[in-house]
């Protein structure tokens, strides 16, 4: 049994080494600081014990000069703990440019998450090796968060906002996924796997997926929830084309400008009167409570796919048989 | 009314000033349960706060032996999941806000700041029973609710959760613990007060025991922090009842903002319950080591520090949310800082015992089993203040741990001490000393096996408040080992509820100053009369005179 007991968690993304190196020198120090402590303590009472021939203390002044250097001594080492803890944070916090997008959904409880073609899995992440992976998350009711050990990454997943996290795995194999924020009954079920796996393994696990795209997906909403009687060719003027405003700059009627990113898009939909955008009157009306977050994804992955002119004529009908290939089809 | 001038001078000993053969104290003063339950003095209200929070401390106990035992297996077989969520839940919220907060303070602190400060009651004693009925109406809601179905937020309440989707009592417990905020509240007045205007002649600052600076700053917490709770939960009713978007994102508000709330009272808190715990040390070490306290002002200034700084730092519970990365940033390195004052004291205390003559009698074993565990406790915290490792460890065992080492390691630890060491005054009898120090050695040996294991939980990525781990079998060793800590920890608190209950009619009949202490409260006989001096003392000297040539200048 004894042998089967894990004391150190997998390593398995770029992330690992650098949290468990900060770790163990933390561990290091408390060793060394727990010891010097336990030590002190046990000679001077063993030295010092009451006995025959020794009822009282021995004079011994307290001097200002010990108590500040070890003050001092304490502030500089913690400090430079938090220096090395910040480097550390920093390096690997901010997702490289190139990353991979996997949108997550969290909801009491399971786990949604979706791929960059729009493949859909349930409590299960696949993901290729060696390749930043960014993930964008967001909660359906209350707060989750996405656990992975063996990458030592952790995130809230927070209702009403994109959080996001990101991580290289860098071995493959299977490792547990835990919803670690309290979040109700079933707190304890909302686990799952995320296979990490070769990126030419991955590609072949994408091909038997049969999965529409999302942005297929979204551009079914996008006639269903009559987008399109505002944003179309036809009616510019009254709201704006969506076409290619993805990671561009939008001017708002402030005077201010936002780059369009998931979060902006999501606010738009979601809360259209926050920022409006330059030129139009704020007659959109909110989604919320008819759209939910993964209809959302869906949405914005249409959006992000829109090139110029790819914007669905107005009396396009929402026909699945004449959505075929997302965006393509249109004149 | 304290500052009448000294009739005559007291003897050296107090044993020595001329009694009555029965001497009239403050137990046998009167009798009846109208003089218990609504008595003004001090040290009846301290009694009856005693007899309230082991009983709550029972039942927070009683939760966690459920929690242990149903970890003993991955799966959950011993508790619906619905059940265990409860479970834990009343644990914490028990624990935290009906034993850790009041404990010291109401017990301890209303027993003998008075008389360490030389006083004949605390400043305002109506106000001091109030507090202690008003802890009993919010202990009646929370046990209300236990008897109605429970409550499942975790003690934490977080919103959205609690506010939209626990269908459990989440106004019930919420109203008991804005109550009981009150009762803090009038406490920590209290003691404020007594400290400004009722110290004995002579008894300048710089001469005050440090368990009164402990207690000084305890209460400043208290009166800035509780408001904020207090408000906090008003604005998590009115978002269930009314549907007032206030944190639920659905209808318009920010569930961060509860978090911030919630920890800008509740990290103070953590102090609430640690600095008496220090202050009872500071006691302990110098008494048993006959010596004067290593850094008197340092000590005593440490606490203020501890109390400025510790409501700046609320955001480390905060950094897997999406707080800006520079909050997390300058929150980490404040949670450094803060470290700095609590390692000054550990260095103190340590370095008190250097050239002393130290004694091991039950008090001071929990006190240097506290100086070893609050280490612990104290440098897991650097572990949570880094921010790459916070973000791993996080909302795992290792959080469960690191607290657990702070709040049972050490301020139960520190509880148990004090409580041990002001018995004989507070009972006029002893303790049985033997069963004292199997009781302390079990507590110390089965703490540890209880929450060892779970920092390395921790780090292998266990989540807290999980009812069930089949997902993940290989955990099961270590949690084995932490239930079977948890039943030694068990047995070690259940001995000391024995034998102080034994001693009560039992123990020998204590001296009125076993410990050769050099504190006021010691002066008086045990247990003290009811105006706990037969003249007010007047003092000449700092609080801990060990040293042959100065001891003889307290007189009263
Ligand atoms: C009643 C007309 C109307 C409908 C229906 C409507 N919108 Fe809008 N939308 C607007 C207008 C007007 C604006 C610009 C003013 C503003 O920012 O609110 C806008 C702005 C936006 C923007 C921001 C565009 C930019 O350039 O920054 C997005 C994204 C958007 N809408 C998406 C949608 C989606 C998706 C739907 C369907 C679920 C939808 N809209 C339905 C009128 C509408
Ligand atoms: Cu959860
Ligand atoms: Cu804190």
């Amino acid at each position: 049994m004894w042998n089967e007991v894990p004391l150190f968690p997998e390593q398995a993304s770029t992330a690992a080494p650098w949290v468990d190196s900060l770790y163990l020198m933390l561990v290091a120090i408390s060793t060394i600081m727990t010891l010097l402590v336990a030590g002190a303590l046990f000679v001077f009472c063993v030295k010092y014990r009451r006995r025959p021939g020794h009822e009282r203390a021995l004079p011994a002044v307290a001097s200002t000069r010990v108590e500040v250097f070890v003050m001092l001594f304490m502030l500089l080492v913690f400090l430079s703990i938090f220096f090395i803890g910040a480097r550390v944070y920093y390096m690997t916090n901010q997702p490289p440019p190139n990353s991979m997008d996997i949108y997550v959904v969290g909801k009491q409880w399971m786990w949604h998450l979706q791929h960059p073609g729009g493949q859909r899995e349930i409590n299960e992440l696949h993901v290729p090796i060696n390749t930043p992976i960014k993930v964008t998350m967001t909660s359906q009711d209350v707060i989750h968060d996405f656990s992975i050990p063996a990458f030592r990454v952790k995130q809230d997943v927070i209702p009403g906002r994109y959080a996001y996290m990101w991580f290289n795995a860098t071995k493959p194999g299977k490792y547990h996924l835990f919803c670690a924020e309290y979040c109700g009954t079933d707190h304890s079920q909302m686990v799952g796997w995320v296979i990490a796996m070769e990126p030419r393994d991955y590609q072949e696990w994408l091909r038997t997926r049969s999965d529409e795209s999302a942005a297929s997906r979204g551009r079914k909403l996008f006639l269903q929830f009559q987008c399109i009687t505002c944003h179309n060719r036809e009616s510019s003027n009254r709201a704006p084309l969506l076409e290619e405003i993805y990671g561009n700059r939008v001017p708002l009627q402030a005077g201010t400008s936002v780059i369009a990113d998931d979060a902006y898009l999501r606010e738009s939909i979601l809360q259209p009167k926050a920022k409006i955008v330059a030129g139009y009157r704020p007659i959109m009306p909110s989604y919320q409570g008819q759209a939910d977050e993964r209809d959302i994804l869906d949405l914005i992955a249409f959006i992000r796919s829109l090139g110029p002119n790819q914007t669905p004529l107005r009396n396009e009908d929402s026909d699945p048989r004449k959505q075929q290939g997302a965006t393509t089809d249109d004149p | 009314m304290i500052h009448e001038p000294p009739v005559q001078e007291m003897a050296q000993t107090p044993d020595a000033t001329p009694r009555p053969r029965q001497p009239l104290h403050y137990l046998n003063v009167a009798y009846g349960v109208k003089s218990w339950l609504f008595t003004v003095d001090h040290k009846r209200i301290g009694i009856l706060y005693l007899v309230s929070v082991t009983l709550m401390f029972v039942l927070g106990g009683i939760a966690a032996t459920m929690v242990r035992v149903e970890l003993l297996t991955p799966r959950g077989d011993l508790l619906t999941r619905d059940n265990y969520n409860k479970t834990f839940t009343m644990h914490g919220i028990i624990m935290v806000f009906y034993f850790l907060i009041p404990s010291i303070p109401s017990v301890l602190g209303n027993f003998v700041l008075p008389l360490m400060v030389g006083a004949r009651d605390l400043a305002f004693p109506k106000l001091n029973l109030a507090s202690w009925h008003i802890y009993m109406i919010g202990a009646i809601f929370t046990l209300y609710v236990m008897l109605a179905g429970g409550v499942d937020t975790g003690w934490t309440f977080y919103t959205p959760y609690s506010t939209r989707s626990a269908h459990t009592h989440v106004i019930a417990t919420a109203l008991g613990i804005l109550i009981l905020g009150f009762s803090s509240i009038f406490t920590a007045i209290n003691f404020i007060v007594t400290i400004h205007r009722m110290r004995a002649p002579g008894m300048t600052w710089f001469r005050m025991p440090l368990f009164v600076w402990s207690l000084y700053a305890t209460s400043l917490i208290i009166i800035l922090g509780t408001p904020v709770l207090t408000i906090t939960i008003i604005l998590l009713a009115v978002e269930r009842i009314f549907q007032v978007g206030i944190f639920d994102p659905a209808i318009g508000g920010d569930p961060i903002l509860f978090q911030h709330l919630f920890w800008f009272y509740s990290h103070p808190a953590v102090y609430i319950m640690i600095l008496p715990g220090m202050g009872v040390i500071s006691e302990l070490v110098t008494c048993f080591a006959r010596k004067e306290i290593f850094g008197y002002k340092a000590i005593a200034f440490s606490s203020i520090g501890i109390a400025v700084l510790g409501f700046l730092v609320w955001g480390h519970h905060m950094f897997a949310t999406t707080m800006s990365d520079y909050a997390k940033l300058i929150f980490s390195m404040l949670s450094f800082l803060v470290a700095v004052p609590s390692a000054i004291k550990v260095f103190n205390w340590t370095a008190t015992l250097y050239k002393g003559s130290i004694s091991f009698q039950t008090p001071m074993l929990y006190a240097l089993g506290f100086i070893g565990l609050f280490t612990i406790g104290g440098l897991t915290g650097l572990f949570l203040a880094t921010l790459a490792v916070d973000v791993h460890v996080t909302d795992t065992y290792f959080i469960v741990a690191h607290f657990h080492y702070i709040m049972v390691g050490g301020m139960v630890m520190a509880y148990m001490g004090g409580l041990h060491y002001w018995w004989p005054k507070i009972s006029g009898r002893m303790y049985p000393e033997g069963w004292a120090k199997l009781g302390c050695l079990l507590i110390f040996v089965g703490f540890n096996l209880t929450f060892f294991p779970q920092f390395i939980l921790g780090y292998l990525g266990m989540p807290r408040r999980y009812h069930d781990y089949s997902i993940y079998p290989q955990l099961q060793v270590l949690n084995v080992l932490s239930t079977a800590g948890a039943s030694i920890l068990a047995v070690g608190y259940f001995i000391p509820l024995v034998y102080f209950l034994w001693a009560l009619g039992n123990g020998k009949k204590a001296p009125s100053n076993p410990w050769g202490s050099s504190g006021l409260e010691w002066k008086t006989p045990s247990p003290p009369p009811t105006e706990n001096f037969e003249t007010t003392p007047i003092v000449t000297t700092g609080p801990y005179v060990y040293n042959p040539d100065q001891e003889t200048e307290v007189v009263g």
